[in-house]
C-alpha cells in the first residue's frame, strides 16, 4: 500500500502518504480519485504478514546512527559474528542500506546471489547459523547503482521482511543507512506489530557526529523505539609505531559519554580505531577472529555481552504464540 | 512564493548570476563530503571568489556547525530566502535546513517526496545573487536528494560537474563506484576524485600511518573496470592526509 502504482507519475508521494491524491504531482494520475478518497490509507496487510513471519525470531535489534561512516555496518557485522560464535544460536543480518549496501563485502559474500524457493527468498549463509540478506546480492555488478526514490526502497524493505525465509532465529540484526528517512520509517512501520527489542546507536566522539546522533535518538523516541545503548566508535587511535593513543576525532563536547548522561542513555562502550579493523572488513573477515588480542576486539566483546544481557532481561511477560 | 518564482523566471532565476555549480558527492557516508565542501569554499573565498554552499543533507546537515554560524534567522526578500552570510563582506553564502529548525536536535523524519519538495525550493528560491561558485553538499547515497537537486539545477542552470570523495577502504570505493554509475546515468560530469583520510600523522612521533592498510581507490580508476574511467584517469587524484587535530 505504500508502493508507487505502475501508472503513477514521477513524483508520486505514495498511496499511503497523507498527501496521496493531493499533491501537484497527482494531477492527471488515473489513481488520483482513489488516493484522495482515503481508500489507499488502510493499514498495509504486509504489517500483519511480517508480524506472523517474525514470530519465529526471538530478538530483533536495529543498528542506527544519524551520521554516516561511523561504523554501523562494521558493528552490525561483528555483532552478528559474535552472537553466532555460539553454535547453538541462529543469527541473521539484514542490510536495509539500499543505496550503499556494505554488508556483502564486510561478511565476505561479494558476488553471492539470492535463490528463490517455495518458502521464499533464501538468505546467504556465512556459517550454518549465520544468514545474511542485502540488496547487494540482487545486483549483477559492483558498479550497479540503486537510484531509487523512497517508495521503491520501502517496497524492497517490505519484501526483505516478508518474503525472506529466515526460519527460526535467536537474533535478527538490521543494519541501516545513515539518517531518519524512508528506510528507518519503513523498518519501524513494517515491524510495528512484531516486537523490536531495541536499537543500538553508533557514534564517533566528535560533535559533528553527535549532533546527527541526537536527532536519531529523537527519532527513536518519536517512534517509541527502545534504545539499548550507544557505542562510541573510533574512540582513540593507537599508533602502531610508538603505541601512544591520539584522538583522531576529539570529543570537544564531551563525546558519547556526556551525550548519554544528558539524554539518560547507556554508554555500551568505546571502541578504539585499529587500522586492522578496516582491513578485515575489506577482506570480508571477522576482526574478532583475525586480531583477537586487539583492544578493539575486547571492547566489542564487552559491548556484545551487554546487548545480550539487555535482550534476555527485557523479554515481555507474554510472548505471542501466534 | 509562487509570484516570486514567476518573477525569478522572468529575470533568469536565482541562479542566473551564479557562474559555476559543483556537486560534492559520495556513495559512502562519513568520508568527508561536508568537511571538504567547507575547506574548498574557504580556499576559494581566500583566493578572492564569492562562494555559496547549498547543504541538501536534510537529515544530517553539517555545514552550519562546520562554519560556526550558530543559529541565525533566515529572512525573506522579494526573490525568496536570503542566504546566511558568514561575514559582512558577504563573500560566503550558506543555505541549510539546519537554519530552519527551531531545535537543533530536532529530527527531520521525512519521506522522499517531502525532501524532494524542499530541495526544489532550496534550488530555486534562495536569492544567491552574484556568486563565482555554488558548492552543493549532499548526503551519502543515490536517492531522492540527489535526483531532486540535479533535476532542479538542470532546469535553471548548467551544472559544471561533481567532485567525488572516497576513503581508501574497499567498503568506501565500493559505494563510490555506484556513485560514478549515478553520474554516468544522469549525465553529470565527474571533475575529479578526492581520496580523504589517506593517512594519519601521529602527533607524538610524526609517523604517518594509513588508517586502513591498503588503498582501493585505484580500482575506481582502472580503465577496464569502469566504463568512464578513461576520463577519470586524466582527472587529478588528490590524496589528503589528515594531520593531528
Amino acid at each position: 500500500m505504500a508502493d508507487i502504482p505502475s501508472d503513477a507519475p514521477q513524483h508520486c508521494p505514495g498511496t499511503a502518504s497523507e498527501q496521496a491524491g493531493k499533491t501537484s504531482a497527482c494531477q492527471g494520475c488515473p489513481n488520483q480519485n482513489l488516493c484522495s478518497s482515503g481508500a489507499t490509507k488502510a493499514p498495509d496487510p504486509a504489517i500483519e504478514e511480517i508480524a506472523e513471519k517474525m514470530l519465529t525470531v526471538k530478538h530483533k535489534i536495529l543498528v542506527l546512527s544519524g551520521k554516516g561512516g561511523v561504523g554501523k555496518s562494521t558493528f552490525s557485522a561483528h555483532l552478528a559474528h559474535a552472537l553466532a560464535s555460539d553454535a547453538t544460536k541462529e543469527v541473521a543480518l539484514l542490510d536495509v542500506d539500499i543505496c550503499g549496501p556494505s554488508i556483502p563485502r564486510i561478511m565476505g559474500l561479494e558476488g553471492e546471489q539470492v535463490h528463490q524457493s517455495g518458502s521464499g527468498w533464501s538468505p546467504v549463509y556465512v556459517e550454518d547459523n549465520l544468514a545474511v540478506m542485502s540488496i547487494g546480492f540482487l545486483l549483477s555488478s559492483p558498479d550497479d547503482a540503486v537510484i531509487w526514490r523512497g517508495p521503491k526502497k520501502n517496497g524492497m524493505i517490505k519484501q526483505f521482511l516478508r518474503d525472506v525465509d529466515w526460519g527460526e532465529l535467536d537474533y535478527l540484526i538490521v543494519d541501516t543507512p545513515p539518517g531518519t528517512s524512508d528506510e528507518h520509517l519503513s523498518i519501524v512501520q513494517y515491524l510495528s506489530s512484531a516486537r523490536i527489542d531495541g536499537a543500538v546507536i553508533i557514534t564517533t566522539p566528535q560533535e559533528v557526529s553527535l549532533q546527527d546522533v541526537r536527532k536519531e535518538i529523537r527519532f527513536c523516541q518519536k517512534v517509541q523505539l527502545p534504545i539499548i545503548g550507544v557505542v562510541e566508535n573510533m574512540s582513540g587511535f593507537v599508533c602502531p609505531k610508538c603505541k601512544n593513543t591520539s584522538q583522531i576525532f576529539p570529543p570537544t563536547t564531551g563525546g558519547a559519554e556526556r551525550m548519554c548522561e544528558e539524554m539518560n542513555l547507556t554508554l555500551l562502550g568505546r571502541v578504539p580505531l585499529d587500522p586492522r579493523i578496516g582491513k578485515s572488513c575489506d577482506e570480508g573477515k571477522s576482526f574478532l577472529t583475525e586480531v583477537p588480542d586487539s583492544p578493539a576486539a575486547a571492547a566489542y566483546h564487552s559491548i556484545v555481552q551487554s546487548i545480550q544481557a539487555y535482550c534476555l532481561s527485557h523479554v515481555p511477560r507474554e510472548e505471542s504464540a501466534g | 512564493m509562487g509570484r516570486n518564482r514567476h518573477l525569478n523566471q522572468k529575470k533568469g532565476g536565482n541562479l542566473a548570476q551564479v557562474q559555476h555549480v559543483v556537486l560534492i558527492l559520495s556513495g559512502k557516508g562519513g568520508v568527508g563530503k561536508s568537511t571538504l565542501t567547507t575547506e574548498l569554499a574557504l580556499a576559494l573565498r581566500h583566493s578572492g571568489k564569492k562562494v555559496g554552499i547549498l547543504d541538501v543533507d536534510l537529515c544530517g546537515p553539517s555545514i552550519p556547525r562546520m562554519l560556526s554560524v550558530g543559529k541565525p534567522e533566515v529572512h525573506q526578500c522579494d526573490l525568496g530566502w536570503v542566504p546566511v552570510y558568514t561575514d559582512a563582506q558577504k563573500s560566503l553564502a550558506l543555505m541549510s535546513i539546519g537554519f530552519l529548525l527551531e531545535d537543533p536536535d530536532e529530527a527531520v523524519v521525512w519521506r522522499g517526496p517531502k525532501k524532494t519538495a524542499l530541495i526544489g525550493q532550496f534550488v530555486s528560491d534562495v536569492a544567491w545573487g552574484e556568486l563565482d561558485v555554488l558548492l552543493v553538499d549532499t548526503p551519502p547515497g543515490t536517492s531522492d536528494e540527489h535526483l531532486a537537486v540535479l533535476e532542479n539545477l538542470k532546469k535553471q542552470h548548467k551544472v559544471d560537474g561533481a567532485i567525488l570523495i572516497t576513503t581508501p577502504q574497499a567498503v568506501s570505493t565500493g559505494d563510490v563506484r555506484r556513485e560514478i554509475t549515478f553520474c554516468k546515468k544522469t549525465g553529470l560530469r565527474i571533475l575529479g576524485i578526492v581520496e580523504n583520510m589517506s593517512g594519519f600523522v601521529c602527533p607524538h612521533c610524526s609517523v604517518s600511518t594509513p588508517i586502513c592498510m591498503d588503498t582501493h581507490t585505484p580500482s575506481v580508476l582502472v580503465a577496464n573496470r569502469s566504463p568512464v574511467s578513461f576520463r577519470l584517469a586524466s582527472c587529478a587524484l588528490f590524496r589528503w592526509t589528515q594531520s593531528s587535530v
